[in-house]
């Protein structure tokens, strides 16, 4: 495919990796067509692709963990093919992945020995990260997720690699992590070094990347530079034909909804979370906005039933509800879709066992099923959904958007009348979230009750009619979704006043 | 692979139970190559005799690795369902029998509460309570009964006799049983739970599902079908001694095994198993006939079971 003719001002312009027609199957699947990528040396190289477009595939051939059925990798002006990581490790090519690879019951400092990592770099590393004075007799299993992308990511960078892999590793990081991150891969540039990185995040991409290689299908469909106002063109790249309409789907942000209370939550208390009021009304969907950790996953879990709170009331349908079990939850008509997809799945199970699971939750629904009434229901909620049910056999073979679609298809089945939503976008494509989003928003015109969580700021806006934002557990602010861009989210969840709420008062 | 080779694998993951039935084929024909004529009709009512007790008691197994558990007190349940009855049939044949089966139902409540509510291993509290068993009818054998009790002749009926010359009347239980398990497991409510449980207990919280009402049932019913195995196991050697039906434990487990049934659960059916049961017992009837010492046997058998679960988790499972 024809790169883009214009040059950004990089400090070396001689390819440091040329992939070039690289092509990958599995047994009958085709994963890799026909994929190019050219990561020039000083240059940070966003590679975008929707679910299932071939990237990690792409990026499990440059590191050794896959070999490529055809194509040629030069690394450095040499021809190289890596069969194990580890060689490709020696070569200087180093990748970071979302899931933390520290071994959770050796010390931090074991886990640097045992992959041989020298520990002044790593020390300098994560000093830069923000991580100076950090234990290493820590146990990996003690830390919270975000610090252990960050190790992992000093552990690579603590080899000096000529090219750092970073594979979706912001999808679990909050905000301020992620500028950490960011600064080191700008420093990384500045010496002459590559980053090839992978994200959803298309803001993360403008913000940081020099290019931008855009899969589909397996294929190398266009390079692109991000920065001068390359978003759309990337977004239509990744999507193909369907871009179009998908973007209808995802309208402009819609005014407060005025329905029924469904849900009143009074000094609710559990954990980090600590004395949160606030009402969720019918018809409306009622964003959170929050950094890590601020007491989000709590209120979730006590509204699901997954958790007892502490003190206050949650108030549903004008009783107070004490709910033990999520089956007490659901029966007052609260469903939850969790931000881990699989912690929700069965995953050897049919797309149809997946999707029919709540008509037989319950101990009276014990007996005979009624194939034909299952069937057309579990259809219904398929092709509301757009579910590709090419594999249906088994979950886990579907992408991660599917299997998410699928999670939410279960609840359009066994009905609900509040949807408790707790991010349920990460580490999915733009294409699926924006038909979530406009699912959501349907439900929501159509007289359900959504409250949804993403850790993504800029998507408030897509979905939601009203926002409030926790900060240190507590509901610091509350605004109408019109205002709620991502400075305003931003401020107010970092515990800053917002600038609107000061003229307000005044 | 190949284009091809991907093509078979797909059609031996989709039918493997075709593939079993061949294996099961291939073993008959083993036999009658080592002695002509033997297989006859007369040959496959005996294997389907033998075959019944450990079928059934393999039912109830099948359940229980479906929920990704096992039970190491079916073959204990069954000696004592077994005994208890013939034990209370002098004061009424049908008496014993009830009682036999409520002692099923009894322990596997036991079991139960153990694994669903107090989350104990299945494997430890199984493997406890078999011995608590196993104790108790010691003690209950030593204060009320003097000698080996007899089997009444209705249990014997059950167990050894034929019908039409050919038929094992154990088969008249055994094949509805089958049936109402492979439907049940497919198209019940309760069958689609216990592969949900076995797959992944905190989606099936999630989606409201009181996890320890299905397990709890569950090991009851496998209690409930160990006792059945038992009284029929009685019926078809014609006693019933302390330790009658000790030798089917490992059996058992293996017939679920050579069945497909995942021993990590989530998955397996009970078809899948009554064809394990059943090369289980050829086998055993081709080594008999080669009067192949008790030691060979053991060994033959233990490395036929390797082979077999090595070949699923090579080409069965895709991962």
């Amino acid at each position: 495919m024809a790169a883009d003719p214009k040059d950004t001002p990089v400090t070396d312009s001689a390819g440091l990796l040329e992939a070039s027609g690289l092509v990958k199957h599995f047994g009958p699947v085709v994963a890799l067509r026909s994929a190019d990528l050219r990561v020039r040396g000083g240059e940070i190289h966003a590679l975008m692709g929707a679910n299932g477009a071939g990237k990690s595939t792409l990026v499990k051939i440059l590191t050794g963990a896959l070999t490529a059925d055809a194509g040629t990798i030069t690394l450095g002006g040499r021809t190289r093919s890596f069969h194990t990581t580890s060689e490709a490790r020696k070569a200087g090519l180093v990748c970071v992945y979302q899931d933390p690879s520290l071994l959770p019951d050796l010390t931090v400092l074991q886990n640097l020995k045992l992959t041989a990592t020298p520990l002044s770099t790593f020390k300098r590393y994560l000093v830069e990260l923000g991580l100076e004075g950090f234990d290493l007799q820590t146990m990996p299993r003690e830390l919270a997720r975000p610090t252990l992308s960050l190790l992992d990511l000093a552990r690579a960078l603590a080899i000096e690699p000529q090219l750092l892999l970073l594979d979706e590793i912001t999808a679990s990081l909050p905000a301020d992590l992620t500028v950490r991150v960011f600064n080191v891969a700008r420093q990384l540039r500045a010496e002459g070094r590559s980053v090839i990185f992978i994200s959803h995040r298309l803001a993360e991409v403008s913000a940081l990347c020099d290019r931008a290689t855009v899969l589909r299908d397996g294929k190398t469909v266009g390079v692109v530079e991000p920065a001068q106002g390359g978003e759309e063109r990337i977004v239509k790249l990744m999507l193909g034909p369907v871009a179009d309409l998908v973007a209808a789907e995802a309208a402009s942000p819609t005014a407060p909804a005025t329905g029924a209370v469904a849900v009143e939550v009074r000094n609710l208390k559990a954990g980090t979370l600590n004395d949160v009021t606030f009402t969720l009304r019918f018809g409306e969907v009622l964003g959170v906005a929050a950094l890590e950790g601020q007491g989000q996953q709590e209120l979730f879990d006590c509204l699901a039933g997954v958790r007892r709170p502490e003190a206050g009331q949650i108030v549903v349908g004008g009783k107070a509800r004490t709910f033990r079990h999520p089956a007490d939850a659901i029966r007052a008509g609260m469903v939850l879709i969790p931000a881990d997809r699989l912690q929700a799945l069965l995953r050897q199970r049919s797309v149809r066992e997946n999707i029919a699971l709540p008509l037989v939750s319950r101990f009276s629904r014990w007996g005979p099923i009624n194939p034909r009434r299952e069937k057309r229901q579990v259809e219904k909620a398929v092709k509301r959904l757009q579910i590709d049910t090419r594999v249906q056999s088994e979950v886990r073979r579907l992408s991660g958007g599917n299997q998410q679609k699928v999670g939410i298809a279960r609840w359009l089945v066994g009905g609900f009348q509040t949807l408790l939503c707790f991010d349920p976008t990460r580490g999915i494509d733009i294409g699926t979230k924006r038909q979530i989003y406009g699912l959501v928003k349907e439900l929501a015109a159509n007289g359900s009750a959504v409250l949804l969580f993403t850790s993504e700021l800029p998507e408030i806006q897509l979905a939601c009619n009203r926002v409030m934002v926790l900060f240190g557990g507590n509901l610091v602010d509350e605004m109408p979704a019109a205002e709620a861009d991502e400075q305003a989210l931003l401020r107010a969840a970092h515990g800053l006043p917002a600038e609107a709420d000061v003229e307000r008062e005044a | 692979m190949s284009t091809r080779a991907v093509t078979t694998v797909r059609l031996v993951q989709q039918h493997s139970i075709l593939v079993l039935i061949a294996l099961l084929v291939a073993l008959a024909g083993l036999i009658e190559i080592i002695r002509p004529g033997a297989v006859n009709a007369n040959w496959v009512s005996n294997i389907l005799e033998f075959a019944a007790p450990l079928g059934i008691l393999a039912a109830g197994q099948t359940l229980v690795v479906i929920t990704g558990g096992i039970d190491l007190s079916v073959a204990n349940v069954a000696t004592a369902a077994a005994y208890i009855m013939a034990s209370q049939a002098p004061y009424g044949v049908t008496r014993g029998i009830v009682l036999g089966l409520l002692v099923g139902v009894a322990v596997g409540l036991v079991n139960g509460v153990g694994v669903a509510v107090f989350r104990v291993q299945p494997l430890i509290m199984t493997l406890a309570m078999g011995l608590v068993v196993t104790g108790s009818l010691n003690v209950y054998s030593q204060a009320a009964i003097r000698s080996v009790p007899g089997v009444p002749a209705v249990i014997h009926a059950m167990g050894s006799a034929t019908v039409l010359g050919y038929v094992p009347v154990s088969l008249f239980l055994w094949a509805p049983l089958a049936a109402l398990l492979i439907v049940g497991l497919r198209s019940t409510g309760f069958g689609r739970l216990l592969y949900a449980v076995g797959d992944n207990l905190e989606a099936t919280r999630l989606a409201g599902v009181r996890g320890w009402q299905v397990l709890l049932a569950n090991y009851a019913a496998c209690g409930f079908l160990s006792a059945v195995a038992g009284l029929v196991l009685a019926g078809t050697v014609n006693a019933a001694d302390l330790s009658l039906a000790n030798i089917l434990l490992l059996p058992s487990v293996a017939a679920v095994v050579i069945g497909g049934t995942s021993i990590f659960g989530g998955s397996g059916t009970y078809s899948g198993t009554v064809v394990g049961a059943l090369i289980l017992t050829v086998l055993n009837s081709v080594l008999t006939l080669l009067d192949v010492p008790d030691a060979v046997k053991q060994i033959l058998y233990g490395a036929i079971i390797v082979l077999l679960a090595a070949a699923y988790t090579r080409v069965l499972s895709p991962e």
